[in-house]
């Protein structure tokens, strides 16, 4: 596509160089690298650049209320999409407002792209109004960043940005531009700002030796498990992942953030593991004789105590970072480099194998878990946490986005509602940021419009980014909103529960009536606090035209089961107690 | 365990702090970190010596690979190599006092750098433990140690190794991107050799 040199600088993609401003670089760039929504909130250092946005109406841009909301929504956007999120902030407390959106993404290797303004490059270090060494601040939660002062770095820095973003393990980048660069002008060519090829890490290694060993290791398996993680969903290996389970009859364990990777109805699909993954599975995972790690990286939630974790276990461990190989865990054969071509070239040296005796003693040892889960279990007139999940998952057939904050309910639904499909859980695992659902949720419905999302959140996690309702309110988002309401800041009760002797410290919490909250931003709602009402509610939520919040008044002291306590096993974990009335079993301790 | 990494950076503002910010991160104690201008014209070279477990240097390497300014990650370990620091110690000196620090000066063949009337300063270029051995022995005496100024370590392999590694990135800069795949399996095998 031609483009006037003369002409102004547009939302085409720029192919002849043509002279720009810095600010309408920044613009251009993100057009080129097939951006088409940013989250952002403006400020004196940014404001170049938001004034050059209206040349550019292929764009769209998300006003948030806080920038923290703006970097989860960037995040959401990434992890519903697959592609790079994008955010934007001023200086100062702009930029520092992003951080914990920043680590978030780092943790859970989120690709995301943060641009960020700066005071003039004249007054960098003099502690000007609103400045901050951002680039300084996020060194260690951003894979790397950039500081520019000149208008011609402006358009590399950004394509180097998406690349390092996307590459490798994804992750969280920083652009930081002063305000003089967005002010000047230079030369725009987009061909010519593309950066070097990625350089492969050089520490990457699968080569015929180490893949014939792992055949050879699964051939000879007796009890065998997969362990699922993140990379599949990132590698965009399901396929592939599939066909060695089903070819091979290996059962497969899920980490949280692996939740949609494999169907979760597969008849192989055991389903989470680690410390409240049902018994089932970490029992088998104990048990096993061969581990193989996809994308995951054996995190301290998934493992229990490193000492005692799969005894008698050979380990293959594909994943794309050399630096997770033994990091953890020592394992036997490790396969670093992108997961779906390891897999592709695997695949061809397994046979068929029957698994039918491992399955069996798996499927044997579900019976005792069955007796003492709540789903299975009468209500007795409460309304708890796990049956509202789990109508909720029914009622949508289980094809819902849903987008959970941190903490019990962050639990329950992992364990309640089951993700069929990648890319349909979002929730933030390895930073485990209270506050994530409702701006994540934003991002996601506008990468996937045309799907049903679900927040799930608790009344702690929802205060501390309630202010976004006004956000979904001004873009006219449709969100179901299902606030899990206990009246504390449950996991942590729940702790103080089980190991500080029932001391409530600073966890009861007082939280305004949702529903009034919702209502002065023009979003209908209702409370529930019977299991009766809840499917009619439910479908309420889903048939108003917009947004519409649920205050889902649960059990108070409820608390998640399986729990593998710090420093148990995996397969020491405490089940839920026989006092409880709902359990009916005289076989509970 | 101390393990001695050589690395080639790129020669920008800010390399440093990141390298440095990477082993806070990693909870990894830098005993002794020295940089500074290498072969090429682009690139520093740091020699970067650290507190770990055994198993820790694989990680380590691997993380510093993951820094977008580092080039070339060298794990040193227990290879044949020569490691020098230099350090400037100045002692209290009169002219009564004065010759018998030439004379220990003289059997750790360091040198005399600074003379004056009440002080000298003494230059030793060696390994960790022959400067050691001076400061202790200069300590002797109370009070004759006035400043003492270290440098770190630089290390170096014996042999023409790190040629190899010059010869992998002037192939890498020439063609990529197959000259990346040859340069990085040229540098395994550099490195697997002395494992």
């Amino acid at each position: 596509m031609g483009i006037d040199a003369n002409a102004q600088a547009s939302n085409a993609q720029q192919t002849t160089p043509i002279r720009l401003t810095g600010a309408e670089i920044v613009w251009a760039t993100l057009v080129g690298e097939g951006v088409t929504q940013v989250f952002g909130y403006p400020g004196g250092a940014i404001l170049p650049v938001y004034d050059a946005l209206r040349n550019f109406p292929n764009i769209h841009h998300t006003l948030v209320r806080h920038e923290q909301g703006a970097s989860h929504a960037a995040d959401g956007y990434a992890r519903a999409s697959g592609k790079v999120g994008v955010c934007i902030a001023t200086s100062g407390p702009g930029a520092t407002n992003l951080v914990t959106g920043i680590a978030t993404a780092m943790l859970d290797s989120i690709p995301m792209v943060c641009i960020t303004g700066n005071v003039s490059s004249k007054v960098l270090g003099t502690d000007a109004f609103q400045e901050v060494d951002i680039t300084g601040i996020t060194i260690p939660v951003t894979k790397h960043n950039f500081l520019i002062t000149h208008t011609e770095d402006i358009a590399p820095a950004i394509r180097y940005a998406f690349q390092i973003a996307k590459s490798a393990r994804p992750g969280p980048v920083l652009v930081d531009i002063t305000k003089d660069a967005q002010q000047g002008s230079a030369i725009f060519d987009f061909e010519a700002a593309k950066p070097r090829p990625v350089r492969v890490h050089p520490m990457r290694k699968f080569d015929e030796h180490s893949l014939a060993e792992a055949a050879e290791l699964i051939r000879n398996a007796k009890r065998p498990v997969l362990l699922a993680g993140h990379g599949i969903i990132e590698s965009g290996a399901e396929e592939q992942v599939r066909t060695l389970a089903e070819r091979t009859q290996i059962p497969v364990a899920l980490t949280l953030l692996g939740l949609g990777a494999f169907p979760a109805s597969h008849p192989l699909n055991l389903g989470m593991m680690g410390m409240h993954g049902e018994s089932w599975v970490n029992q088998a995972i104990q048990n096993a004789d061969l581990l193989i790690a996809c994308g995951m990286r054996f995190d301290d939630r998934v493992t229990g105590t490193l000492a005692t974790y799969a005894p008698g276990a050979k380990k293959i461990h594909i994943d794309v970072d050399p630096a997770e190989i033994n990091k953890n865990i020592e394992v036997d054969i490790p396969l670093i480099g992108d997961l779906r071509e390891i897999l592709d070239q695997l695949l061809p040296r397994i046979p068929s194998h029957d698994g039918a005796a491992w399955l069996k003693t798996i499927n044997d040892s579900k019976g005792a878990s069955a007796v003492r889960d709540i789903k299975n279990l009468p209500d007795s007139g409460h309304l708890y946490a796990a049956h509202v999940i789990n109508d909720i998952w029914r009622i949508t057939s289980g094809n819902a986005i849903v987008v959970t904050d941190v903490g019990q309910h962050q639990m329950w639904e992992a364990q309640y509602y089951h993700h069929e499909q990648p890319r349909t859980l979002i929730t933030s695992g390895g930073l485990g940021t209270m506050g994530f659902a409702l701006p994540a949720a934003i991002g996601a419905k506008t990468a996937c419009p045309d799907k049903e999302v679900w927040v799930i959140a608790g009344d702690g996690g929802f205060q501390m980014t309630s202010a976004e309702l006004c956000t979904i309110a001004q873009e006219k988002i449709k969100i179901n909103i299902a606030i899990i309401n206990n009246g504390f800041l449950g996991m942590v009760r729940q702790w103080q529960e089980f190991f500080y002797d029932r001391n409530y410290e600073a966890t009861p919490l007082l939280s305004p009536d949702f529903v009034k909250l919702a209502a002065a931003h023009g979003i209908p709602g209702c409370a529930v606090h019977t299991r009766a009402e809840v499917e009619s509610a439910v479908e309420q939520a889903r048939s108003a035209p917009g947004a519409f919040l649920l205050n889902f008044m649960v059990e108070q002291e409820d608390s998640v089961y399986p729990m593998i306590p710090v420093g148990n096993a995996l397969h020491e974990m405490i089940r839920r107690p026989g006092k409880s009335p709902l359990v009916q079993s005289p076989e509970d301790e | 365990m101390l393990h001695t990494f050589v690395a080639y950076v790129e020669d920008r503002p800010g390399v440093l702090t990141r390298v440095a910010s990477l082993f806070r991160r990693l909870n990894i104690n830098i005993s002794s970190l020295t940089v500074g201008r290498s072969e090429r014209a682009a690139f520093s070279r740091m020699t970067i010596v650290c507190e770990a477990s055994a198993e820790a240097g694989h990680r380590i390497r691997a993380s510093l690979y993951k820094l977008e300014n580092v080039v070339d990650v060298d794990d040193i370990a227990q290879a044949p190599s020569v490691t020098r620091e230099l350090a400037l110690i100045k002692v209290a000196a009169t002219p009564h006092s004065r010759s018998q620090i030439f004379e220990l000066v003289e059997v750790f063949r360091a040198r005399i750098v600074d003379l004056a009337s009440e002080s000298l300063t003494i230059e030793m270029t060696g390994v960790e433990s022959k400067i050691e051995g001076l400061i202790q022995v200069l300590g002797e005496s109370d009070g004759r140690i006035l400043e003492i100024c270290r440098s770190g370590k630089m290390t170096m392999r014996r042999g023409h190794h790190t040629s190899r590694v010059v010869k992998a990135m002037v192939e890498t800069a020439a063609s990529q991107p197959e000259a990346e795949e040859q340069a990085a399996e040229t540098l395994e095998e550099g490195a697997g050799e002395f494992e």
